[in-house]
């Protein structure tokens, strides 16, 4: 319990903006080598005048294997402002570390030293399941009045995937958050308007249907995720489900507008059955009465590349294209650029939203990709596989960091040879426009990383309550 | 000993419980920066000290009620007992309401603030000045609380009330309203250094108070 409120905690986006650089981040890192081998969070210092800069400082190892470290969050953001359950006086200090396929979930303490987090709590998977009735922990976000969590399926494996809390003091399960889920059937991602009390939901599949890697017949049958789902995040139901049509294939990252009198949100969709192109959704209240419906548009498509067969994992040979596979998007906190992964292709793009409704594209940069195995500006002769993937922002949306790795079998479906993590960095001219930055290039070994959390909080972590 | 401290007693109180954000008025900031209209920061301030007042009355009723079926030795103690076991809940767990949210309408936020100032013990904090003679002779009738007539003793406890909410509600509204002007100058930029802890400073002046109580 602190005195004065945690210096990292902003009411606004605006002011949050202005936060200090980070000089760590942390990052989710899988061991794909199965044995006894075990997953591990990262620690990267990204302080450009440190000795250190561009190299892992720490590494905390989990307990068990086979966890899948996937995304993780903190315990405290910049929410505990809010001013109906106001609480400032709480740290952001435990990182809470989910295994998306162990369903155990591992509580890290920063504060002690930052560079090598201890852990402090392991909920067992018995307990997740006893008390909340799922499995598959996926996102991680800090609330007003809780930690919640979402999940992809039930301890079995089939659905219905869905939301749960950890009590903010103790960690302690506290059991499945909808009252009434109306049609929701999948999970994966979740993300809130504070300012409207609403609610959003995204569709992957079951545990069933991804863990095994994508299943062909699922998919070319439309079965994976395709709607999204509106909420009252006070009453806990379902009002309204956003279908983009069963061709539209995994309907995956949220990234709601930060200022939270706008309620709007990009989502990014991994594949569409037609053409194999990635598309970016804008979801939106409709104008008018409060009681307004939401809607939903698409404001970006990206194509396939074609490619040669011979190129191509056997996964993809009969369609002679290499699709995008957008599998992450975010969103800088001025929710000025919105930022897209095609780990298919191997490339980052940066796009301008300050009109939602029609984006522009202002930035690009390839590296890795299925055919492309583009280089880094450190070692331009060597080619990189995995693409870009988890991508993470500073507060201030000058730099911008990304990891290659998707989910162990995937991963193989798609880069057969397997992948070599590695983490990079790109920097940010103020007017749009990104590039790499030649001295950040952070290799891991045998690990592959997947999502990065920032110190302090980055442009993905904190839900605010004033514009 | 001036007999006009008790009221000046209940006034700071009551701006002090203004002035903790988490008592309403940076709830009806928010909420009027989310509508983009001073009024709706207005609308807001009405029913947050509304419920500020009914769970200080709730306190006050039951203490009135107490003091006529125990004498005011068993009262003491027992009103330090509860005091204190509330100073010390306060300490150990931040508790806040569950369930609330940024669109509300008035009977909400009356229920919002009755539960805030109510978990918060703001009623208990007032006790001990209400349990104080001085206080009781607020009313002029020169008589000894145990002699007051039921009424009178009545009319003076809810005056203090509103007094104490008076105070809170005036500079509850002064702060919402400031801010609400110069937010795109200022921002919330001076809360992040400035709001310092209210539930620990609440929890020792609930252990205060029940030390007080007994010294009455």
């Amino acid at each position: 319990m602190l005195f004065k409120a945690d210096p990292t905690f902003y009411p606004s986006p605006k002011l949050a903006a202005q936060a200090p650089a980070e000089k760590l981040a942390y990052v989710a890192a899988l061991n794909a080598n199965g044995g006894n081998k075990r997953d591990a969070l990262a620690v990267v210092n990204v302080d450009s005048q440190s000795k250190e800069y561009s190299s892992v400082v720490g590494q905390v190892d989990m307990p068990h294997a086979g966890d899948e470290l996937h995304h993780f969050g903190w315990n405290a953001c910049s929410s505990a402002l809010c001013p109906y359950a106001p609480h400032p006086h709480v740290e952001r200090r435990y990182l809470i570390v989910p295994g998306l396929r162990s369903s155990r979930i591992h509580v890290l303490d920063t504060k002690p030293d930052p560079e090598k987090p201890k852990i402090v709590k392991v909920i067992e998977p018995q307990s997740v399941h006893e008390r909340t009735g799922y499995s598959r922990p996926h996102t991680v976000h800090c609330g007003p009045d809780g930690i919640y969590l979402s999940a992809l399926g039930s301890p079995g494996g089939d659905g219905p995937g869905g939301i749960f809390a950890l009590d903010h003091d103790n960690f302690e399960p506290l059991g499945r958050w909808e009252v009434e889920r109306g049609p929701q059937h999948f999970g994966y991602d979740f993300a809130w308007h504070l300012g409207y009390d609403i609610a959003v939901t995204s569709e992957w599949g079951t545990p069933n249907m991804v863990e095994n890697g994508v299943n062909p017949e699922l998919l070319l049958a439309g079965k994976y995720g395709h709607n999204l789902h509106i909420w009252d995040l006070r009453k806990r139901r379902h009002l309204q489900s956003l279908d983009l049509g069963p061709e539209q294939q995994m309907v995956l990252e949220l990234r709601p507008a930060h200022d939270p009198t706008k309620a709007y949100g990009f989502v990014g969709v991994v594949t569409s059955l037609k053409d194999l192109s990635s598309s970016i959704w804008l979801w939106h209240k409709t104008e008018g009465t409060s009681n307004g419906k939401f809607e939903i548009k698409k404001v970006i498509e990206i194509p396939a590349e074609a490619a040669d067969p011979a190129q191509l994992p056997p996964l993809l040979q009969g369609f002679k294209a290499v699709p995008p596979l957008l599998t992450d998007i975010n969103l800088s906190v001025d929710d000025r650029f919105l930022y897209a992964s095609c780990w298919g292709t191997g490339e980052m793009r940066q796009y301008d939203v300050r009109d939602p409704f029609n984006p522009k594209l202002v930035g690009s940069v390839h590296i890795g990709g299925i055919v492309r195995h583009a280089p880094h500006p450190v070692n331009p002769k060597r080619p990189l596989n995995g693409g870009p993937q988890m991508v993470e922002l500073s507060r201030d949306g000058r730099r911008v960091f990304f990891t290659n790795s998707l989910y162990a079998a995937w991963d193989k479906q798609f880069y057969s040879e397997g992948i070599d993590g590695w983490m990079v960095k790109l920097d940010v001219a103020p007017e749009g426009g990104i590039q790499f930055d030649p001295k950040f290039f952070v290799e891991f070994g045998e690990l592959r990383p997947h999502q990065v959390r920032l110190q302090g909080g980055d442009a993905s972590s904190d839900f605010y309550c004033y514009p | 000993m001036s007999q006009s401290w008790p009221w000046a007693l209940l006034l700071l109180l009551g701006a002090y419980h203004g002035l903790n954000p988490a008592m309403g008025w940076l709830f009806a900031l928010a909420l009027g920066l989310q509508e983009k209209r001073r009024s709706a920061v207005i609308g807001a301030l009405f029913p947050i000290a509304l419920g500020h007042a009914l769970a200080i009355a709730a306190a006050v009723l039951v203490l009135d009620f107490a003091r006529n079926i125990l004498s005011l030795g068993v009262l003491k103690w027992a009103v330090a007992a509860i005091i204190a076991a509330m100073g010390i809940y306060r300490l150990l767990r931040a508790s806040h309401p569950r369930g609330a949210g940024m669109r509300v309408g008035g009977r909400e936020l009356i229920e919002w603030s009755f539960l805030m100032a109510s978990a918060h013990g703001a009623g208990l904090m007032l006790i001990p000045v209400l349990l104080a003679r001085p206080t009781l002779g607020m009313h002029h009738s020169r008589s000894l609380p145990m002699e007051g007539s039921m009424s009178s003793n009545l009319r003076v406890l809810l005056l203090a009330t509103l007094v104490h909410t008076g105070a809170m509600l005036v500079v509850a509204g002064i702060l919402a309203i400031v801010f609400f002007e110069l937010y795109d100058k200022i921002g919330l930029r001076i809360l992040r250094r400035t709001w310092l802890n209210f539930d620990f400073l609440w929890a020792v002046a609930l252990l205060i108070a029940a030390v007080a109580v007994l010294f009455l």
